[in-house]
């Protein structure tokens, strides 16, 4: 396996003097919204898009490789499995482009269908498994050229919830396992979290922060990458007790919410600025996570959107409102106002 | 099921042959336009016999193999070269598509004149009638390959030639399968019109001497003949693709 650099990449799309390393052995999530340039990143890497800048692979560059040379794993956003070949065909492909012997192929790819759990569908074609399995198909063919780097573009999109949840498991454990240098591309910061060692947040081409999860989401280096990550209001939990099942109430420096978490008693939460509703009167309904605040700053709108901070006991939340509400909803500094937050919303984390 | 749906395809062609058969035995004058089914069988018969008919038959499928294969060839070859190559796609283009819709008949007074009425004339017609349809399916087919699957093949190793072998042509064989299809069934519409009109033999030429002698019943049965020969060439390019592209069969499903 190898590390991987990228020194001063632009390209004219999207990239802005992009600078990166991934580590021998590591699983870099580049997280990152649409259209900021995750997947042009990615291609560079692979050498199947044009770019300024370096790429080197243990020191050496790569610009004279073409994609064909660079012996990069590459799974496609959407997969790009060859529909005229079985899963079988598809997995050997790489091994039969590098020569090798036809025994040596079936030993390959043997390995590879059972490490990836999918021998019972050699002989089908990519039309005839489901998106969890294709996935695994993509991954086993990217597997199979002993890649120097891994490259996974959103792999996980358009499954079931349950499935994803699986299947990152399953490429954790398959990376972990081979121990190759891996970039998992995702825009779930939930997938971000579980995935990588460490997170990269790549926004308008450039990239913004590199840590590990904690880090970048406790001090996130700008606005923008706390809109993403959702970490615009984070707060840290002294109690917390288990209701039912996997409800739980914390309490925050006196506020409590009540929250779902499933990985147990949350230490932390996170309010998402737009899972905040502010009202001017007390709201009808369920008073569960209401709570009155006091307005201590208004940001008049930018683009579509307005942020209003307020004061909850010593907690202080940052409530994102359209900008038709913002214009309704009178708000001025020293107002009092009642909050509630969308249960569906809140992050926990243990 | 496959019975059944037999018995449906089936059930109009019987129907039209005994209505055939007794509107014109029950009406003699009738005969003189439409001599009864029975008449043509019986006539095909004899032909088949004599050997009239296989002798005209084989000389017009030699000159349907012949030029369907060469014109076919070639025009995969240069609607490879299209496909793959924006600058050949760019310089070829304009003539292909220039030169495809002109009818291949059109092409016969300048051919006669070219290289005379002998047994390259046919041939030729069919070269061209082949030739132009086959390069431009054959190009639409690799031109419109997947270019994510591309950049697939080339990520695991494969070399420019290893794409082209590998991905691009078995992903543009359906397209150009279509166009094969279509062409031979042309290719016999087309060798009948140039033996009727400039050659001596074949299954055209037939029609001709049989149409002199006021033969409805030698028409008959070389349209019989004609039809058949159509349907074969069908089905064996059917039965090609369906096993070169068996993936086909499944993909879009899933």
């Amino acid at each position: 396996m190898v590390r991987v650099e990228l020194r001063h990449v632009s390209n004219r799309y999207i990239l802005r003097d992009v600078n990166l390393t991934i580590g021998d052995g590591e699983l870099l999530a580049l997280l990152g919204p649409s259209g900021a340039g995750k997947t042009t990143l990615l291609n560079v890497i692979a050498g199947i898009t044009d770019y300024e800048g370096s790429v080197l692979f243990d020191g050496v560059s790569v610009e004279n490789k073409p994609a064909s040379k660079r012996n990069v794993g590459y799974v496609f956003q959407d997969l790009a499995l060859f529909p005229h070949l079985n899963v079988f065909s598809n997995i050997a492909y790489g091994l039969k482009m590098k020569k090798m012997s036809p025994i040596e192929v079936e030993r390959k790819v043997n390995e590879l269908l059972a490490l990836m759990k999918i021998e019972h569908l050699r002989e089908r074609y990519p039309s005839e498994i489901s998106g969890g399995e294709s996935q695994r198909v993509a991954l086993a063919r990217a597997l199979s050229i002993s890649p120097s780097i891994l490259l996974l573009d959103e792999p996980l999109n358009n499954l079931d919830h349950s499935i994803r949840r699986y299947l990152r498991r399953e490429i954790r454990r398959v990376q972990r396992r081979l121990n190759v240098t891996t970039l998992f591309v995702t825009h779930d910061v939930e997938e971000a979290e579980e995935v990588g060692d460490r997170v990269a947040v790549i926004v308008g081409g450039r990239i913004r922060q590199i840590g590990t999860f904690e880090e970048v989401f406790s001090n996130p280096a700008d606005e923008e990458v706390a809109d993403l990550l959702g970490s615009q209001n984070v707060w840290e939990c002294s109690e917390c007790r288990h209701i039912w099942g996997e409800l739980y109430e914390v309490n925050c420096n006196g506020v409590k919410v009540i929250v779902v978490s499933e990985d147990g008693a949350p230490k932390r939460i996170a309010i998402p600025a737009n899972g905040v509703y502010i009202y001017g009167d007390e709201p009808d309904g369920s008073h569960m996570n209401t709570f009155k605040g006091i307005v201590s700053e208004v940001l008049p709108p930018s683009s579509t959107t307005a942020r209003v901070k307020v004061n909850v006991g010593e907690n202080a939340l940052i409530a994102e409102l359209s900008e038709e509400i913002f214009n309704k909803s009178n708000l001025w500094v020293g107002r009092e106002v009642f909050l509630k937050l969308k249960l569906k919303l809140i992050r926990a984390y243990g | 099921m496959n019975a059944r749906r037999m018995l449906y395809g089936a059930l109009p062609v019987i129907t039209l042959i005994v209505m055939w058969e007794t509107v014109t035995r029950l009406n003699p004058a009738l005969r003189r336009f439409l001599p009864p089914f029975s008449l043509v069988v019986e006539e095909l018969f004899h032909m088949t016999v004599s050997g009239v008919l296989l002798n005209n038959l084989v000389s017009s499928l030699l000159r349907v193999i012949i030029g369907f294969s060469l014109g076919s060839a070639l025009g995969i070859a240069v609607g490879i070269l299209m496909g793959y190559s924006k600058i050949m796609y760019e310089m070829l283009n304009p003539i292909v598509t220039f030169l495809y819709p002109i009818p291949a008949l059109g092409w016969l007074p300048l051919l006669m004149i070219w290289i005379g009425v002998g047994e390259m004339l046919p041939i030729a017609i069919i070269f061209i009638c082949s030739f132009f349809p086959t390069a431009y399916t054959t190009a639409t087919g690799v031109r419109t390959v997947d270019k994510r699957l591309v950049r697939a093949a080339e990520t695991l190793g494969a070399s420019q030639i290893n794409v082209l072998k590998t991905v691009v042509l078995p992903l543009a064989l359906p397209a150009i399968f279509t166009g094969l299809r279509l062409e031979a069934g042309m290719g016999w519409r087309v060798i009948v019109a140039a033996e009727m009109v400039a050659i001596p033999t074949g299954i055209g030429a037939l029609f001709m001497q049989a149409e002199s002698l006021i033969r409805i019943d030698i028409i008959l049965a070389c349209l019989l003949v004609l039809a058949v020969m159509c349907f074969l060439f069908e089905k064996i390019f059917q039965h090609l693709e369906a096993r070169v592209c068996r993936w086909v069969k499944t993909y879009g499903q899933g």
